[in-house]
Parts: structure tokens; C-alpha cells; sequence
């Protein structure tokens, strides 16, 4: 099953992303808490692609390639936006974020504990972000 | 996203019904950001309609939580459906935060 859906990058367009994902996933049998954390990696990497490497710019546009078989589950988002610097990356310190009242930082955190592998490439000028969750 | 209060002594009740992401949380932030919400010492989120939360959810209350501490202000949640705490969870916030089943839990939480 492949299934793929090109968005620009508007913030408003996320909902649509989780419902693309929802509906694709549909014959897939999860938990509605698996599902819901699938959703939730794929939000944040999609926000990150239209926030941070596109400033938002509705003339930019992401796409989203979900495949799956019965053992496992491939989200390809790409982008044309500025390259995510895996190399500069740190966990955060959630307690410290607390102190320091930051709103933002934890997005990736999430995205690595819910998913199996994690992987980012640069081809040419496209980003590509590709998740993978196993079947249980 | 719609958020509802209801307002009793120096309680707030937060209802949040919807979605909260990197789009609607900015809605959310704003209402926590308003000077008057300081006047409360127990703000009470209810969460029974919240049917998602990302990062930027999550992002909106860690921000200000210490200033609500600071202020002695209590901030607890409560009527959380398991798949949002979940994502509480996979952070470690639910061990930093405080979130109860009932209203009536909460209700007794703030007042000890």
C-alpha cells in the first residue's frame, strides 16, 4: 500500500497531514494510542519542515509518502526548505526547559522515542525524512 | 480548537475542546499569556474534548509553568483521555506535572 499527499507549508495544513495519515492507516490494526503517536511523529516533523526550513511560505510545498506491508509501516516527508541539522541536535532537558519557560524543543525528542528508525538525507536540493515503525 | 471558562472564587476552569498543535496552540498560549490569569491561585484544565496534543501543546504550558509556580499558582489537569497522557508520558511531563482523573479529584487537589 502506498499513498502519498503534497501540501504547501501553511501550519493550518497539519490537521489535513493527521487526517491523510489516520485514513491511510485505517486498515492497519494499531491501538489508538499507537496510531495516535504515528500521527503525532509525522505532525512534528511536518511542522518543523513548514515552520522552520520553509518560515512558512505557502508558495513552498511538502510531500508525504506512507507505505506499509504487515511487518512494517515508511513515512518519506521531503522539502526543498532548509536542510534539519541532525549533527547539531541535543536532547533536550525537559526540567531545564521547564526554568527557562522554552515553548519549543521537545518536537524531535518525541519523533525519536516513538519510532523505530529515523533518518535524514539531502538529495540535490530536497530534504528527505524518512520514519519507520515496526508491526508488532 | 475552543477553550471555554468558568470562573468560581480564585479558581479558573480551563475547558480545551479540539485540537492543539502548532497551529491552534497559539490560541492557548495567548489566553495563559493574559496578565489576569494571574488573580487565580488554581487553574484547572479540563481535558475530556482535548483529542490531540503535538509538541507545540505541550510546548505552550511547559513555558508557563514556572511562572505559575513561582506565583504559587496551581496549574492541574484532569478528565485526560489515555491517548493524550501518552504523549505526556513519553516525556516524563506527567511526573512534572499534575494530572488527576476527576474534577472532583482535582478540586481536592487545589485545595490542599
Amino acid at each position: 500500500m502506498t499513498n502519498t499527499l503534497r501540501v504547501s507549508c501553511d501550519r493550518k495544513n497539519l490537521k489535513t497531514i493527521r487526517q491523510f495519515v489516520t485514513d491511510t492507516l485505517a486498515p492497519v490494526p494499531l491501538t489508538e494510542i499507537t496510531l495516535n503517536q504515528i500521527i503525532l511523529a509525522v505532525d512534528e516533523i511536518c511542522a518543523n519542515m513548514i515552520i522552520h526550513a520553509n518560515q512558512e511560505d505557502s508558495k513552498q510545498f511538502l510531500n508525504l509518502t506512507i507505505k506499509y506491508d504487515d511487518q512494517v509501516m515508511v513515512f518519506e516527508l521531503t522539502d526543498n526548505g532548509k536542510a534539519f541539522e541532525q549533527a547539531n541536535y541535543r536532547e533536550p532537558n525537559i526540567k531545564e526547559n521547564i526554568r527557562q519557560g522554552k515553548k519549543g524543543g521537545v518536537g524531535v525528542a518525541l519523533v525519536n522515542r516513538i519510532m523505530d528508525k529515523v533518518e535524514y538525507s539531502v538529495k540535490g536540493s530536497t530534504n528527505i525524512c524518512v520514519l519507520h515503525k515496526y508491526i508488532n | 480548537m475552543k477553550i471555554k471558562h468558568t470562573i468560581s472564587d480564585n479558581t479558573i476552569t480551563i475547558s480545551l475542546d479540539g485540537e492543539l498543535d502548532a497551529s491552534s496552540s497559539v490560541m492557548l498560549d495567548e489566553e495563559l499569556s493574559n496578565p489576569s490569569i494571574m488573580m487565580f491561585s488554581k487553574i484547572l484544565v479540563d481535558c475530556k474534548n482535548l483529542n490531540y496534543i503535538s509538541s507545540a501543546g505541550l510546548g505552550v504550558f511547559i513555558s508557563h509553568l514556572q511562572r505559575f509556580e513561582d506565583a504559587q499558582i496551581k496549574l492541574i489537569f484532569f478528565n485526560m483521555q489515555e491517548k493524550v497522557r501518552n504523549v505526556f508520558e513519553i516525556l516524563g511531563l506527567d511526573l512534572l506535572m499534575t494530572i488527576v482523573g476527576s474534577y472532583e479529584e482535582a478540586v481536592t487537589i487545589a485545595n490542599d
